[in-house]
């Protein structure tokens, strides 16, 4: 490793800019003649809209043009899709109910909007949404899954009966009851997974720009993956055919996964700065955050663990309840079937497990993938189980883990995943000695006659990701291929750009793809730049989302890097008189090995351009490309050991320590994967203590601001403890398996598990506040 | 925000003509809870006439046993007075666990108690210490002055001017933040006073606001210990309860914050 | 419309606005600061927070008029040309910041703080000081130890002049 190659702590490229003021998010670009968009939003969970009046609003100062759902309809912008088709256990496709960008009919969830208004500032065009008269004729709603699945419950879409859009299983019920039949012991469970508001720190923001000579339109957007947004857009929402839409998703404040779907305000945006002919601005604030961005998780969830009378596990059955809310966001069918279920296994030997996952419709906020997407739920539900199994079959925690851990590889699950490598013994071991696991019960005993009640718990968790082979995917019902593209430009004078499908949003891609080129040529990451974000100068690519961006995105680059140093070392050969296979390469040089002779790699840059003197038939210039599909997901794994102290009087929890022992394979900047575990960490830990998107009976949101909704403060969280175990990922070159949504995934159940342990009692939902852990201690 | 027209008073009379002149006029002081609220389209002031330059509102004075403290002084100063230290030191240790930095710079204890919000925190120190709201037209009691949820006794343009806070012999604060705002979940200011009065006031839990709570305070006066609480029933009856925390969880919230208010206050 | 005086960075700049203008709309819209970000309707982020006669305030939660007069320091006026402020400097070396969104925020409050507290900074006081800043990516670890790598450098940097 050279002092900025793979491995290297190297402080990021792209931090002078943000930390001088000078980062630029789609809020901060203005366009000449730019409008601005206020959406008019529904005030009520279900209702029809009978009429919407525009005349006040459209004689109010600034106004441009009030446009509605019914225009919208009228133009045929499409509507919007859900690209992941789901089977039903009956063979049926599943049932979605139509998704227009504005309702021209029915709206079905607070915040969805009805009209749009169009002014010259953005004050003037909130001053005019307000003059909008909307008549609604409101209708009963459904806010969660058990009112959605009550029979006579009120309908949401005509396309889905009974509110269901499909009864998707898994796995092999006959052998899965037959293990149970036989059970020594059975552990049962009932979990709620917490819906939570993804909150990236910047909030939407889309500009449209309609070029009416060129007939051409410019997207900026919020967007973790701009190529996909465009061939949405062209593809089925009619806005214009790919060559004619350019996307740029520019600095990004943050996704989590909320900005990789394309939302209705992006749509409205490009269909109205035609209409009106100028560029047309809209930028969310936090309430439509809360209000329209797909929120995540929100599973109810029976399950039950069937062990031998070895406490080995010998079958695991599911049955989930997914709640979707009021239409099927891009991916969001995939979240409770694929990334979840198939995830059910764990770290554990199972030979039989059987799911069930019904999707519902609810009158709430749509849900899609949030940060680690169904992986989160599986490991929660699973980690839940395997402590109350210690605990009801009284054996330690960790020992009961061990005792059924997967230690041979390739290990195939009974639910499609195909584990390839991986030492979940060696993560816990190491998560166990950083914290003193045997130490614990002096220190437990300790703090008991301080009259603290203090408690451990662990997680083990196992997580998919590098997204993902595409045949494999495609077979699943994937409208979408998952590999990844890269292009390697070497300029005349040497210096380097890298073309990337994949977008930064605060994952520091400008730092560690420039560390593998570093890696490999020698050269300085300061002679590299990064390129991404904007469909005019990558060819395509399938952006950043399921931890993939180093495992596919970087193998991407390796891949282009390899041809591109291929034909850069028979230029060197030629130029040095030697053979190719001589050719070595050593800090920027490319050497005849074994000999002092050496052309420096500017200047076989500049020979490949001048071409004055290449090998015969050679074509000048020096770039070339790659698109890189992985042959199988990457399997990162760890274990989280979280010890915490409750205040009895309070039910206030508070951290001693936190570890985690991941094994993401090979680091390429371990800095940067250590502030991707702490972030996900946070979230974890958010989950788990203090975020919860609520809705009341009817429907009201009683979470959308700050004020109601628990962010994770400095003061909430510990400061984090972290190790790595590694074996190599054998999937890809680099040997890298992820790291951006691991903490996410894993932290949820070592927080839940500690404060059960803490307080003697099993049961607690999430998130464990205050209020609900001190009503947990002093149940009868 | 809707359309509104700022003005700069600089002295209490010339505010009050101000406001007098405005169809819908507000005072605004530290902007830490009006402007929030005019973000949001909540309130639509014709006029917003400010005090944040007004000198007689700023300062506190120590003469004997009371302590004033001016109606636009920030939270900061508050703090870091040291009279404020030296008096009162749980009205420090309050303003010091109100809101965050920002906010403490520029919230002021007048917009707080004349917006009287029912989980905000000075309003629990004002009814515990018996404290005296002083206006550009009288004198009113903190008794009488909070007059229930975001309610107060202030007439139209009446403005508040200081604060008198007896010094007592003892006082204690002690609050459960709310996870997500930051307010008062449930907090209690208890004071002994010189004359060996015992007052307890719990904000942030009854619906009605501010409230003081006799029982504890009979606990107290018969023993003034955290243990002396132990035995108390505190009723959940009319008590707040919301998604951060029930009727029930609040009444508990109120022994265990006294508790731990009479430790501080030793 | 009024006609709101003020510095901003150094500068004198006179800047005619609706009354209704927020101290962040006068900085991002009028004067081309970007730095400054918005993240809530409701005062709780803090991407906004700028320095006011040397105190760290939430721009969003300020009227541009009530700046009239005022001394602002944004995050494009820390640095002293090409050398950054302590600060911003300890915020790039610790990884304190990824999406970069609430990083300006974060800068001007943690300035604020070491300002404040001097050397006497630990660890639970800077998390406890951070309370009105959030950040959804850094989940805060580096972040608090940018700002006590920042004091101890902002401590000789003083010393030193
Ligand atoms: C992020 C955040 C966190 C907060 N946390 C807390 C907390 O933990 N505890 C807490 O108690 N509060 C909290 N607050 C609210 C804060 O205390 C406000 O500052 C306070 O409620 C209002 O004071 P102000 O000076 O900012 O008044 P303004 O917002 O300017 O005014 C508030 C109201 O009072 C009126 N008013 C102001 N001054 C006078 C006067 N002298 N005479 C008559 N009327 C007047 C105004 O017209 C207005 O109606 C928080 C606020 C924020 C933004
Ligand atoms: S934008 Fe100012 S506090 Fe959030
Ligand atoms: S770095 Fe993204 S919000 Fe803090």
């Amino acid at each position: 490793m050279g002092v900025e190659g793979i491995g290297a702590r190297v402080v990021r490229k792209e931090d002078k800019r943000f930390i001088t003021g000078k980062g630029r998010y789609v809020d901060d670009i203005k366009l000449q003649g730019m409008t601005h968009a206020h959406f008019v939003r529904s005030p009520h969970a279900h209702a029809k809209v009978k009429g919407i009046d525009s005349s006040a609003a459209l004689k109010m100062p600034g106004v441009v043009a009030v446009l509605t759902g019914q225009q919208i309809v009228d133009d045929k912008v499409g509507n919007l899709i859900c690209g992941w088709a789901i089977t039903s256990k009956d063979g049926s496709p599943m049932k979605m109910g139509a998704w227009p960008a504005m309702a021209p009919e029915t709206v079905r969830f607070v915040g969805q909007a009805v009209a749009v208004v169009i002014a010259d500032t953005k004050n003037l065009a909130r001053d005019a949404a307000e003059a909008v008269v909307v008549d609604y004729e409101e209708l009963p709603a459904v806010a969660d899954v058990h009112a959605a699945i009550k029979a006579g419950a009120q309908q949401l879409h005509p396309e889905a009966p009974g509110n269901q859009v499909y009864d998707w299983v898994i796995g092999d019920e006959g052998a899965t009851d037959a293990a149970f039949a036989k059970a020594a012991n059975v552990v049962k469970l009932d979990v709620t997974n917490n819906r939570l508001a993804p909150n990236a720190m910047e909030p939407r923001a889309a500009i449209a720009d309609y070029d009416a000579a060129e007939e051409h339109f410019t997207l900026y957007t919020t967007s973790q993956n701009p190529h996909v947004a465009r061939l949405v857009l062209s593809a089925f929402y009619n806005i214009a055919p790919e060559h004619k839409l350019r996307v740029i998703a520019p600095d990004v404040g943050g996704g989590f996964g909320s900005k990789i779907f394309i939302y209705p305000e992006e749509m409205v945006a490009l269909w109205a700065s035609k209409k009106v002919g100028r560029p047309v601005k809209w930028t969310g604030d936090r309430t439509e955050a809360f209000l329209t961005d797909a929120h995540g998780r929100d599973h109810v969830t029976h399950a039950e663990m069937a062990f031998d009378a070895n406490n080995k596990i010998t079958g695991l059955k599911v049955k989930t309840y997914a709640n979707f809310g009021a239409y099927m966001s891009l991916f969001s069918s995939s979240v409770p079937t694929y990334l979840y279920a198939t995830l059910l296994s764990g770290q554990y030997n199972i030979p039989a497990i059987h799911a069930e996952v019904i999707g519902v419709y609810t009158n709430t906020t749509p849900v899609d993938a949030y940060r680690g997407a169904g992986r989160p739920e599986a490991s929660y539900l699973i980690e839940r189980l395997m402590e109350t199994a210690a605990r009801q079959l009284k054996v330690d925690p960790a020992a009961l883990r061990r005792s059924n851990f997967i230690t041979e590889f390739p290990h195939q699950t009974p639910v499609i995943m195909a584990y390839d490598v991986g030492d979940f013994n060696a993560s816990l071991d190491a998560a166990m000695k950083a914290i003193d696991y045997a130490g614990f019960a002096a220190r437990k005993a300790k703090a008991k006659t301080e009259g603290k009640l203090r408690g451990i718990g662990l997680s083990c968790y196992i997580e998919a990701c590098g997204i993902a082979p595409s045949k494999a995917v495609g077979s699943l019902g994937a409208g979408v291929g998952l590999w990844e593209s890269a292009e390697v430009r070497v300029n005349p004078v040497g210096t380097i750009e890298i073309l990337t499908g994949s977008h930064s949003h605060g994952q520091g891609h400008e730092t560690t793809f420039c560390q593998l080129v570093a890696e490999r040529l020698g050269v300085p990451i300061s002679q590299v730049s990064i390129v991404h974000g904007d469909t005019d100068k990558v060819q395509f690519g399938m952006g950043t989302y399921g931890s993939r961006s180093a495992a596919v995105g970087l193998t991407a680059i390796l891949k282009a890097m390899e041809k591109m140093e291929s034909k850069a070392k028979k230029i060197a050969a030629h130029a040095l008189e030697a053979s190719e296979g001589d050719i070595v390469i050593e800090n920027g040089e490319f050497k005849v090995a074994g000999t002092d002779k050496a052309i420096a790699f500017p200047m076989v840059a500049l020979a490949a351009y001048t071409a004055h003197n290449l090998p015969d038939g050679m074509e000048p210039g020096l770039k070339e490309s790659a698109f890189y599909d992985p042959t199988n997901f990457t399997f990162p794994a760890g274990a989280y050991i979280c010890e915490l102290e409750v205040d009895a009087g309070t039910g206030k929890t508070s951290f001693v320590n936190f570890v985690a022992a991941d094994d993401f394979g090979r680091l390429i900047n371990p800095m940067i994967v250590e502030g991707q575990v702490h972030g996900g960490l946070a979230q974890g830990i958010g989950q788990a203590l203090l975020e919860h998107a609520i809705y009341d009976a009817n429907g009201q949101p009683v979470t959308a601001s700050f004020m109601d909704y628990s962010m994770p403060r400095a003061d909430d969280l510990p400061s984090f403890n972290l190790s790595h175990t590694t074996t190599l990922c054998p999937g890809n070159p680099l040997g890298i398996k992820g790291c951006g949504e691991a903490g996410a995934i894993g932290a949820s159940a070592a927080v839940i598990n500690a404060i059960t342990d803490a307080i003697g009692k099993n049961n607690l939902e999430m998130p464990a506040t205050p209020d609900r852990v001190w009503r947990t201690i002093h149940a009868a | 925000m809707y359309q509104t027209t700022y003005h700069r008073a600089s002295s209490v009379d010339e505010a009050a003509s101000l406001f007098a002149k405005g169809t819908e006029a507000k005072f605004l002081a530290g902007g830490q809870t009006l402007l929030p609220v005019m973000k949001q389209r909540l309130a639509s002031p014709s006029d917003v006439i400010d005090l944040g330059k007004i000198k007689e509102l700023q300062g506190v004075e120590l003469s004997g046993d009371v302590l004033t403290i001016k109606a636009g002084t920030t939270y900061f100063d508050i703090m870091q007075n040291a009279d404020v230290q030296k008096a009162i030191p749980a009205i420090a240790y309050l303003t010091s666990v109100l809101g965050d930095p920002a906010v403490r710079y520029r919230g002021t204890i007048g917009g707080s108690i004349a917006n009287n919000d029912p989980a905000a925190d000075y309003p629990a120190a004002l009814l515990a210490l018996g404290a005296t709201v002083k206006t550009n037209k009288r004198s009113i009691s903190a008794e009488d002055f909070f007059q229930g949820l975001f309610t107060t006794a202030l007439e139209d343009g009446e403005i508040i001017t200081a604060v008198s806070f007896p010094v007592p012999a003892k006082a204690g604060y002690a609050k459960m933040r709310h996870p997500a705002s930051r307010f008062a979940l449930t907090a209690v200011f208890v004071a002994q006073t010189k004359s060996g009065e015992i007052r307890v006031a719990a904000t942030g839990a009854s619906q009605s606001g501010v409230m003081r709570v006799p029982a504890i305070e009979a606990a107290l006066k018969a023993k003034w210990s955290p243990a002396a609480i132990d035995g108390v029933s505190v009723s959940a009856s009319n008590l707040l309860a919301d998604i951060h925390g029930t009727a029930e969880y609040r009444a508990n919230l109120i022994k265990v914050m006294a508790q731990r208010a009479v430790t501080a206050a030793g | 419309m009024s006609t709101v005086k003020l510095t901003v960075n150094g500068k004198a700049v006179s800047v005619d606005v609706e009354d209704r203008t927020l101290l962040v709309q006068l900085l991002r819209e009028n004067l081309n600061l970007t730095g400054t970000h918005v993240g809530c309707d409701t005062s709780q982020c803090g991407a906004c927070v700028v320095h006011m006669d040397g105190k760290a305030v939430k721009s969003c939660t300020m009227l541009a008029g009530q700046a009239d007069g005022a001394n602002v320091t944004t995050i494009e006026g820390i640095a002293k040309g090409d050398e950054l402020h302590p600060m911003q400097a300890a915020f790039r070396d610790n990884h304190g910041l990824q999406c970069g969104y609430c990083t300006p925020g974060m800068i001007m409050s943690a300035i604020d703080i070491v300002h404040r507290h001097g050397g006497g900074l630990d660890e639970a006081t800077v998390r406890r000081e951070l309370e009105g800043n959030i950040c959804r990516c850094t989940g805060y670890h580096n972040i608090v130890k940018a700002v006590l790598d920042a004091a101890g450098r902002m401590k000789v940097s003083q010393a030193a002049e």
